[in-house]
């Protein structure tokens, strides 16, 4: 059937003989009315679709009787054509999340995309907060999963600010996929998630990701232009105001590891930093990279230990148990500095020197052996395990507030 | 504390002879507390000292010289480079070498040569999985002109794995073949790679080894991060023969570094590097990769 222009409309009847009039309606087989709410009482609304055609009539036949009415629908056709679009758009939005391939390397429209339909699902938990804009413009989005409450003590995780490391990229979206599923049913996470917030920037340093896709896979930096320099580019984790500029950073444009004319001048910097800066709540600061293996913590741009520095090895050393349990993957754990080098102007040096003591950085897997290609069918295992660890960090920082 | 710090240092001055005496020789010494990196230009007994003064204003930094503490960066760089060596000695597209955990290990300064390395690590042979124990020594020279890094390494048990047939094989589809093969990408950007691509995959790295062993020292960590091109030329004085243009990372600096190399392979002979050519980072011809 074809509902063209056909009107629903609802009649209240003051008066039994107006409920036998409408009753009558009924009768009128050419007019071809169809009840949605049969006439039965006075005190109940009926609801009548009136086919296009017989409209005139039908409303000529109601004024005459003194039968007020309201137009519910004036156009069923439309209201149908709506809803199926909107049925669709909810189907495919539930085969998006249900097929979502987590074992995969996405573009980043993809996972915009994704995210949207991820608040769509949970959106009693998670909501989608815009926090600036990339150096092109690319809008920068972090995901709240937050059980209410006002700027709750919060744990921050950031993937993929080096746009090369697409092991972390993925690995963000597969926890926050996790956390939303798992919320509900893992006693440790709902009890936390009741207490705390998570905020998840997936992707950290949008223009370098969709660079690696169309020009460059091993593109690391911002894509931010340098003055009188055909080198663009800046490394978003030197250009932390945490001993910016000293060593473990270079002043060469060019350089893979430029550390941007001024502390914060990165705009993918700045945003998150605005941000931490303004909620105040932050507990735990959590960044992840690739490739190495390691569980960090402050400082890179010193060697010297950071006064927290007994109670971090611990809690990073059980992090690292925990992961090791799954696969067997192995982690070394310290400071930056010891570890791996020296670093200045990163952002867990920054995060800590404001007070957020439990700062912490990952590099996932591997070790070399495929370095920043790590073959997808290792994104689960690597999320999976890495999970564990994550989950002991928040797990104890939920337990230990200050 | 500074004033010290000071005082000894201007007591080496006229031993090292530098000029501007309080004003470099501080600097140095703050360059120190901050970059544990940088090899301090004194004799032993100066280092000592301020090694000591050093270790007294600073806790939590690690010691110049002594035991190292095997997680951190000083042995796991050191130890690196002992895969790459072993790589360059042994590895085949059948056989590829790759430091699995660094045990111990301990750092001497001698006056003359450089800085040795005394290690007790373990290896693990890629392709069949298995692992080896051993100790190796590394002696990075004290100044560039006397060549790469100096090792002592071997690892005989990982060696008896056999992969004679597997070689064989591949050397007899390869050696007379008149489609000369030619990858790009290996790993392609989402890490995959054919299956029969793989053994080229396996001899680049292997070729690469002989570039990061030569190019490494106490402030670099490669690795091979991608081949960008493989192509094989004809075969010359029954060795396979290859152009490859490879992608090697340095975890410390970061870089990206491109590499020509030309090399060539036979179970016999193992790879040999004829020609090997740095070329420069061309920052604004980035071209696109075959993508997804």
């Amino acid at each position: 059937m074809f509902f063209s222009r056909d009107q629903v409309i609802r009649v209240n009847a003051e008066t039994e003989d107006q409920l036998q009039l409408l009753q009558a309606l009924e009768a009128r087989e050419e007019w071809e009315v169809d009840f949605w709410l049969d006439p039965v009482s006075t005190d109940l609304p009926i609801d009548i679709r009136v086919p296009y055609d017989s409209q005139t009539a039908v409303m000529e036949y109601l004024n005459a009787n003194s039968i007020r009415y309201s137009v519910l629908i004036s156009d069923l056709q439309e209201l149908l054509d709506e809803e199926k679009v909107e049925m669709q758009k909810n189907q495919m939005k539930e085969r998006m999340t249900k097929s979502f391939n987590f074992g995969a390397y996405h573009r980043l429209e993809t996972i915009y995309s994704w995210m949207d339909t991820l608040v769509a699902q949970y959106p009693n938990l998670i909501s989608k907060q815009e926090i600036g804009k990339s150096y092109e413009n690319r809008p920068m989005y972090v995901l709240k999963f937050s059980t209410g409450g006002n700027k709750r003590p919060a744990i921050w995780i950031d993937t993929g600010i080096h746009s090369r490391e697409w092991v972390s990229q993925a690995t963000g979206v597969w926890t926050a996929n996790k956390i939303a599923t798992d919320y509900g049913t893992d006693s440790s996470l709902t009890s936390l998630l009741n207490n705390m917030d998570i905020y998840m920037l997936l992707l950290a340093n949008p223009d370098g990701y969709a660079f690696t896709h169309t020009n460059d896979r091993m593109w690391r930096k911002t894509r931010s232009m340098n003055p009188g320099y055909s080198c663009r580019g800046v490394d978003p984790n030197r250009n932390w105001d945490a001993g910016f500029g000293g060593p473990g950073a270079s002043r060469y444009p060019c350089s893979d590891s430029y550390h941007g004319p001024s502390a914060h001048s990165e705009i993918e910097v700045k945003n998150v930093v605005n941000l931490i800066k303004s909620h105040g709540n932050f507990k735990s600061f959590i960044s992840v990279h690739a490739y190495s293996q390691l569980l960090m913590y402050p400082y890179g741009y010193s060697c010297r230990n950071v006064p927290h520095q007994p109670e971090l090895d611990a809690v990073g050393t059980a992090a690292v148990q925990k992961l090791t349990s799954l696969y067997g993957t192995r982690y070394k754990v310290g400071s930056i500095c010891n570890i791996i080098y020296q670093a200045s102007g990163g952002s867990i040096d920054w995060s800590y020197n404001l007070g957020i003591k439990y700062s912490f950085a990952f590099e996932l897997r591997d070790t070399g052996r495929y370095g920043f290609v790590l073959p997808a069918n290792q994104i689960i295992p690597t999320a999976s395990e890495t999970w564990l660890a994550l989950k002991h960090i928040m797990e104890y920082v939920a337990d230990h507030p200050y | 504390m500074i004033m010290f710090i000071i005082a000894a240092v201007v007591m080496f001055s006229g031993v090292t002879g530098s000029l501007n005496v309080t004003e470099s020789l501080e600097a140095d010494t703050a360059d120190m507390l901050a970059h544990p990196n940088s090899v301090p230009e004194f004799t032993e007994e100066e280092t000592e000292i301020l090694g000591q003064i050093l270790d007294v204003e600073a806790e939590g930094d690690v010691m110049a010289t002594g035991e190292l503490n095997p997680n951190h960066y000083q042995a796991q760089r050191a130890a690196k480079v002992v895969q790459h060596y072993l790589n360059t000695r042994n590895g085949s597209p059948f056989r590829l070498f790759r430091l699995s955990r660094v045990h111990s290990g301990n750092l001497e300064d001698l006056v003359d040569s450089g800085r040795k390395y005394q290690l007790e690590i373990t290896v693990k042979e890629s392709i069949s999985n298995t692992t080896e124990k051993l100790s190796a020594s590394v002696l990075f020279p004290r100044e560039e002109r006397q060549g790469s890094a100096q090792v002592q390494a071997s690892c005989d048990e990982l060696l008896k794995v056999n992969i004679t047939a597997q070689e064989e094989a591949f050397y007899q589809q390869y050696k007379n073949s008149q489609n000369l093969v030619s990858a790009q990408y290996l790993p392609d950007s989402h890490g995959r790679i054919d299956d029969d691509m793989r053994p080229f995959w396996h001899l680049s790295i292997v070729a690469s080894s002989f570039v990061m062993l030569k190019e490494s020292n106490e402030n670099t960590l490669y690795n091979m991060a991608q081949v960008a091109n493989v192509t094989q030329l004809a075969t010359e004085n029954d060795q396979l023969k290859f152009d490859g243009h490879i992608l090697l990372h340095d975890m410390v600096s970061q870089e990206i570094i491109h590499w020509k190399l030309q090399f060539t392979w036979s179970p016999p002979e193992g790879v040999k590097v004829l020609q090997m050519e740095q070329l420069p980072h061309c920052h604004h011809c980035e071209k696109p990769q075959n993508s997804n």
